[in-house]
């Protein structure tokens, strides 16, 4: 389990664009134990894990959802919440207060005493996953960095806030005199970021700890914040512990690598080492479903090249979508955002259309737009009925709309929130058809069908959705989905709630589904690897335009328009030999 | 389906504290959400005990003529402001020893020659035996059940049996709170479905509708709600004539205790409603061709349906404290109606008080209502989400 | 921007307050008959007679022969350009006379019984919050519901009990005999002070409980908010860190509740009056109903609402202090 670390050393070298010296130890965990006394049990999120941390180095702690990887990090700063506790285990930290022969074990502090305080935010420093949420919102950005100061320096008033200043200017963000007194909601996502990381270094740390750190933010603000973590470690000779569960991030920062599985280590090791000769089995699977999402899918490449000439199945043409904003005095209309602006694009009959972009693009209304969620405030989707006709969705009446809705279906995003904790899963499955007037027996058989096609036990039909994982339950959504055997699905961020092991599992589901039923699918998402993977063509939208439009392979490889060669030069590749985002586009849009 | 589908999802640092033992239990994967809420709502302890108090007084509320061992108006000029009687179980028998026989003593009157005013001592050498199913005169139970028995009463017919005391004119406080607890129970009750057709009728409206209707109901609820109520009370009870009849007057002080009730049952309902509007699994009922009806009620009301009842639930002690305070003004109900306020009347004048404390005894009952019935709701407003955290 | 939402907030009043004196003109206009009507049978019970032409005369002056409408616009414009209230048949004196004094008081008293609602519930919610399930929180949990359970009248009526037969005092009253009449002095407001607590506490037991309760779910939420674990990051001590940031975050919604709580202690504040005999609103405005004397009632009800519109503002525009995320909207 604990495999050492002794050849760390040489895994350096393996990297062909980074040869730093291994620096002096900083950080030395042990056999650290967190257990949780819970009602039901003791829960051990941290088993007994060991690690070496040097200074300079870059540690990343990769793992999936309830892996214990954040609580790791918390209970190296003696920070886990109750009624969770460090049961076992040493954490010592080396050249305490720039002694080079102090060490402290941070496990046997009182983790409410002044001793561990006075490590935290000087000697070891966490930056958090969402930026919002982890600044307080009612006190100014200013105020939260000074605070840091006031706690661990000596200087005074004027000075910390000449320091504050400078440290925002270093993190790069814009106009730090006037920003400093701003308050976190005036930020933006990664603004927002840049202070936290700003507050972190504020007295200098030897280990910064960031856990999930960019997460929360889009693919280019994420390129924009590991590209500032690298500068200012290299700037500070930091130890850097990075918390993740994306192994392309892991690929493109990590010195070493730990892999934890259920609060156990199974596996470090140099980063090039454990990508290219895995060995345990977890994280063969990790890297493997990671790499196995930047190639096409098998399934999709041996079926029968789609017919282009036949006329398309769904047709958008000049789609619009305003929302208008109040503000001011009496709450008028005052400006209008355009979240789709003349949007056209085409679906064909057994075709993966996908549209990717950021947060705020517009994919999102574009898709809702098209099943009328939301009215469209101009232009027409034109669905192509079995028998050839064409009906424009964006004005028929509500007998036809429901007509559609059988046929045209919707996956949600959130598989928590999409399904009605309230149904049993017979219920949800079979409200499209119960709706269609069938039968409560015919309903029946055809959910236990369905169940089947998507992998699910018949005999799950009783219990509620809070009886399944988000895998579960996201394949459960897929049967609701089809049961009435539609022609088209929309699927809106399908598989971005799920880890990456059941994201490539959930496609090839849909991929195989889609050769027994004959779908076509339009598959909303951020994600570029999940795109390559699932689609033929791929529209890319900016702030609420399709920039580029072609074939899936084609933009991906090879992308003509200069939004899309920054979108896709910022997303991280699960391949350490191919370090590539502090070498990416940048786009800065006109106006 | 094998590697990783991690059932045992946790939340960064952080595992679920206290939530339902999702997958604890097996059988909690079938469990509805009525099934969850009452595995909840069993662990608090008070509100379960809080749950058979309320049951007890409804009960009484219910059987009050069968209960009650005297008519509520039934005055004895002999009796004014005669003391509780002390209960006992043994007398002297025939040979020295002692018998078995539950009763009570009678009362001696006797003359304080200072504050010259009668006084009652307890006349050991009077045993008023008492018994359960005494018979008694004919009454209607609930109005239409003719009997001839009570619960509980002194054996022999017309016996003094004050286990409370007596008031002013000699009415049996026992039995006039028993009387009290069927009018100021109900009156909450009755208030609490006033309230609920109007707030759940204009919540609704409220917040399926949005826009201008929305705004303009809001803005009647803010300005109900900043209005002092006890004065607002005042206002409209004093509108209610004189001589309007008892039943028109309970109706009318129902009608205004739910003006004010409705407003938080409102608020709560629009607020759900705005919240459930947006989660996707309303979206994906529309998407599955649920019109609306059915989207509110098969979708929708399931999950707001129990933050209603515990609302409901929390409402029901407010209608019982603004009754109770209205009539103890003597703007509410009026004699010879018999609730808890009204009783309490009786106790506006202090001195009254100070020579028979046990006028004070229907607030007891008003405090013990109202208490049980917070714990009730409390604990129903915990159990309320069994999905949350 | 803060007076942008400063100026909305006071434009928005002035439907509130046109609202609330046609609501409390109404109010006292609804029992059938009036004044006059009350007036004559009580001269008649006690044998007295009155002619058909005096009663003309009387309606006349009083303007009771004039429609509704007419009667509310000349109360109101002499209000709002005269300071001018009408006239008290009951004490057969301006109503402005009875009313400010007393009102005065009742917000003496509802204002302090606000300030200790607060300084009580404060320190209880947030150990209650931080000792979640300890003894101590389930104890004041407990006096919490009780606090809710009991009636204000009630627990002003035990209270005059056990002093009564314990102590043998009345505890009735806002000054001692000798200052009761007395102009405003500082002796005077010093026998005030000695006096107010007992209507204050009476008065604020229920507001009280309702705001730990309000407090302790509050900040339990916040504990476990991100931002705390961010400060604890940061090395802040424990004791620190609470109070400035969950509790400080804790405040808004506690401060938010002042405009909920103020009607309530106002409307506390009219029955416990009465039971206590204050020279508050309470028992003025009860007699003023029941004899009809509409424009003392009528202005009693509207100067109480307005007062506690106008609270609720100021607590608003404190909100809007404490947290920008209002002010910035």
């Amino acid at each position: 389990m604990d495999r050492s670390l002794s050849d760390a050393d040489s895994a350096v070298s393996v990297l062909p664009q980074r040869a730093e010296p291994a620096g002096d130890v900083v950080l030395e965990v042990r056999n650290l134990s967190t257990e949780f006394s819970l009602r039901t049990g003791v829960l051990k999120a941290v088993d007994d894990i060991s690690f070496t941390l040097r200074r300079g180095e870059t540690l990343c702690i990769v793992g999936e959802s309830g892996s214990g990887k954040s609580v790791t990090a918390r209970s190296i700063l003696r920070i886990v919440q109750s009624p969770g506790r460090v049961t076992a285990g040493e954490i010592l930290l080396h050249g305490v207060g720039g002694d080079a022969a102090r060490t402290v074990d941070m496990a046997k502090l009182d983790s409410r005493g002044s001793e561990v305080r006075s490590i935290r935010g000087k000697e070891i420093s966490m930056i958090f996953q969402e930026p919002m949420s982890s600044l307080s919102p009612v006190h100014k950005i200013g105020f939260q960095i000074d605070e840091a100061l006031k706690l661990h320096t000596d200087l005074d008033k004027k000075d910390r806030r000449t320091r504050t200043i400078a440290l925002l200017r270093r993190v790069e963000i814009p106009d730090p005199e006037t920003t400093v007194d701003r308050y976190p909601f005036e930020y933006s996502g990664g603004m927002r970021q840049r202070a936290m990381i700003a507050m972190a270094l504020a007295c200098n740390p030897s280990v910064l700890i960031a856990d999930e750190p960019t997460t929360a933010l889009d693919v280019t603000t994420q390129a924009e914040i590991l590209d500032l973590i690298k500068e200012l470690q290299t700037d500070f000779g930091m130890a850097v512990i990075f918390i993740t569960h994306d192994m392309g991030v892991v690929a493109e920062i990590a010195d070493t690598v730990c892999v934890m599985r259920h609060g156990a280590m199974v596996e470090s090791g140099p980063v090039g080492a454990l990508f290219k000769n895995p060995q345990h089995p977890y994280s063969r699977m990790l890297i493997g479903s990671a790499l196995r999402l930047e190639r096409p899918a098998e399934l999709r490449l041996s079926r029968p090249r789609i017919d282009e000439h036949k006329p398309p199945i769904l047709r958008v043409e000049n789609l619009e979508k305003d929302f208008a904003a109040h503000k001011g005095f009496f709450r008028r209309t005052q400006s209008v955002v355009r979240a789709v602006a003349d949007v056209s694009l085409q679906l064909r009959e057994g075709e993966n259309l996908g549209i990717v972009g950021e947060s705020g693009s517009g994919k999102t209304t574009l898709g809702r737009c098209l099943l009328r969620m939301i009215e469209p405030t101009a232009g027409s989707v034109f669905y192509r009925r079995p028998d050839g006709s064409e009906v424009d969705i964006s004005c028929v009446g509500r007998a036809e709309l429901r007509q559609i809705y059988r046929e045209i279906r919707m996956i949600f995003q959130d598989p928590f929130g999409s399904l009605n904790p309230r149904m049993t899963i017979e219920q949800i499955v079979g409200e499209p058809l119960l709706m269609m007037g069938w039968k409560p027996k015919a309903v029946r058989e055809r959910v236990v069908e369905l169940m089947e096609r998507v992998d699910l036990k018949a005999t799950f039909l009783e219990r509620y959705p809070h009886a399944f994982s988000g895998g579960q339950r996201q394949r459960i959504s897929i049967a609701r989905a089809l049961a009435p055997s539609p022609r088209v699905i929309v699927a809106d961020e399908a598989t971005s709630a799920l880890d990456v092991s059941l994201r490539a599992q959930v496609l090839d589901l849909l991929l195989s589904l889609q050769a027994q039923m004959n779908l076509s699918f339009l598959f909303i998402s951020h994600d570029i690897s999940v795109i390559r993977y699932f689609c033929d063509r791929v529209a890319v939208m900016y702030r609420g335009e399709i920039v580029e439009i072609g074939d899936a392979l084609a933009v991906c490889d090879n992308p003509q328009h200069a939004y899309t060669k920054a979108l896709l030069s910022a997303v991280p590749r699960p391949d350490p030999t191919q370090r590539r985002i502090h070498e990416r586009h940048r786009y800065v849009a006109s106006g | 389906m094998t590697v990783s589908d991690s059932a045992d999802r946790l939340p960064p640092g952080r595992p679920g504290d206290g939530g339902v033992p999702v997958t604890a239990a097996r059988g909690a994967d079938y469990a509805s959400q009525w099934q969850l809420m009452w595995w909840r709502f069993k662990r608090h302890r008070l509100a379960v005990i809080s749950v058979l108090v309320v049951l007890g007084i409804y009960l009484v509320a219910i059987f009050a003529e069968f209960l009650a061992p005297l008519p509520p108006n039934q005055t004895s000029t002999r009796h004014t402001y005669a003391p509780p009687q002390a209960v006992g179980f043994l007398v002297p028998g025939e040979n020295g020893g002692t018998r078995f026989q539950p009763h009570v003593t009678g009362y001696k009157v006797e003359i304080d020659p200072i504050a010259i005013r009668r006084t009652f001592v307890p006349d050991d050498t009077r045993i008023i035996p008492i018994g359960f199913f005494v018979t008694s005169d004919p009454y209607l139970l609930l109005g239409f059940i003719p009997l001839e028995t009570k619960f509980i009463g002194p054996v022999n017919k017309g016996d003094p049996f004050y286990l409370l005391g007596a008031d002013r004119l000699g009415r049996d406080m026992l039995s006039r709170i028993v009387h009290g607890a069927r009018v100021s129970m109900s009156i909450g009750l009755v208030g609490v479905f006033v309230s609920l057709f109007v707030g759940v009728l204009l919540g609704g409206i409220s917040g399926y509708y949005g826009g201008l209707v929305d705004d303009a109901i809001q803005r009647t609820i803010e300005f109900l709600k900043a209005i002092p109520t006890i004065p607002l009370w005042m206002g409209l009870a004093a509108a209610i004539p004189q001589n309007w009849s008892p039943l028109m007057v309970y109706f009318l002080i129902t009608v205004l205790i739910s003006l004010i009730g409705w407003t938080s049952l409102a608020r709560e309902v629009r607020g759900r409603f705005l919240s459930m509007k947006t989660e996707d699994f309303v979206a994906a009922a529309k998407l599955d061709g649920a019109g609306e009806v059915r989207i509110i009620l098969r979708h929708m009301a399931p999950s707001f349906l129990s933050h209603i009842i515990a609302t409901l639930t929390l409402a029901i002690p407010t209608m019982i404290l603004a009754e109770t305070a209205l009539s103890f003004l003597g703007i509410g109900l009026r004699p010879p109606v018999v609730s808890w306020g009204v009783l309490l009347q009786e106790a506006q004048n202090v001195r009254a008080v100070a020579t028979a404390p046990w006028l004070l005894l229907p607030g007891l009952s008003v405090v013990v209502a109202v208490l049980s019935l917070n714990f009730l709701g409390d604990g129903m407003r915990d159990a309320a989400d069994p999905y949350a955290d | 921007m803060l007076s942008n939402y400063v100026i909305r907030r006071l434009v928005f009043m002035i439907p509130t307050l046109l609202a609330i004196s046609i609501v409390s003109f109404g109010i006292v206009q609804l029992p059938p008959g009036d004044f006059l009507d009350t007036y004559i049978s009580t001269l008649e019970a006690d044998g007295g007679d009155i002619s058909g032409i005096e009663i003309e005369n009387l309606k006349k002056r009083y303007r009771l022969d004039e429609p509704v409408v007419v009667q509310y616009w000349q109360w109101i414009t002499g209000i709002v350009f005269a300071g001018d209230f009408g006239w008290s048949f009951q004490y057969q004196r301006p109503v402005s006379d009875v009313l400010w004094d007393r009102v005065g008081l009742t917000f003496a008293i509802s204002l302090a019984s606000l300030v200790f609602v607060y300084v009580v519930a404060f320190p209880i919610g947030v150990y209650s919050a931080v000792k979640k399930y300890s003894v101590g929180d389930y104890a004041f949990t407990f006096l919490g519901f009780l606090g809710l359970a009991i009636p204000n009248f009630l627990l002003a009526l035990i209270l005059m009990y056990g002093a009564l037969t314990f102590f043998g005092q009345s505890v009735g009253g806002l000054f001692s005999p000798e200052f009761a009449e007395a102009p405003w002095s500082w002796a005077r407001f010093w026998d005030l002070m000695a006096h107010i607590w007992i209507p204050v506490i009476i008065i604020g037991t229920a507001s009280t409980a309702g705001l730990i309760r309000i407090m302790r779910a509050n900040l339990a939420d916040e504990l476990n908010k991100p931002y705390v674990e961010t400060a604890r990051a940061k090395g802040v001590s424990e004791g620190r860190l609470l109070m400035r940031y969950p509790v400080r975050l804790a405040l808004n919604p506690f401060v938010s509740q002042v405009g909920w709580e103020l009607p309530s202690l106002v409307s506390g504040a009219a029955i416990t009056s009465i039971v206590l005999n204050l020279p508050t609103t309470g028992p003025v405005l009860l007699i003023a109903l029941k004899s009809q004397d509409m424009y003392l009632a009528g202005s009693f009800i509207m100067i109480l609402s307005i007062l506690t519109v106008i609270g609720t503002l100021v607590s608003d525009l404190l909100l809007a202090w404490l947290d920008p995320r209002i002010r910035y909207k």
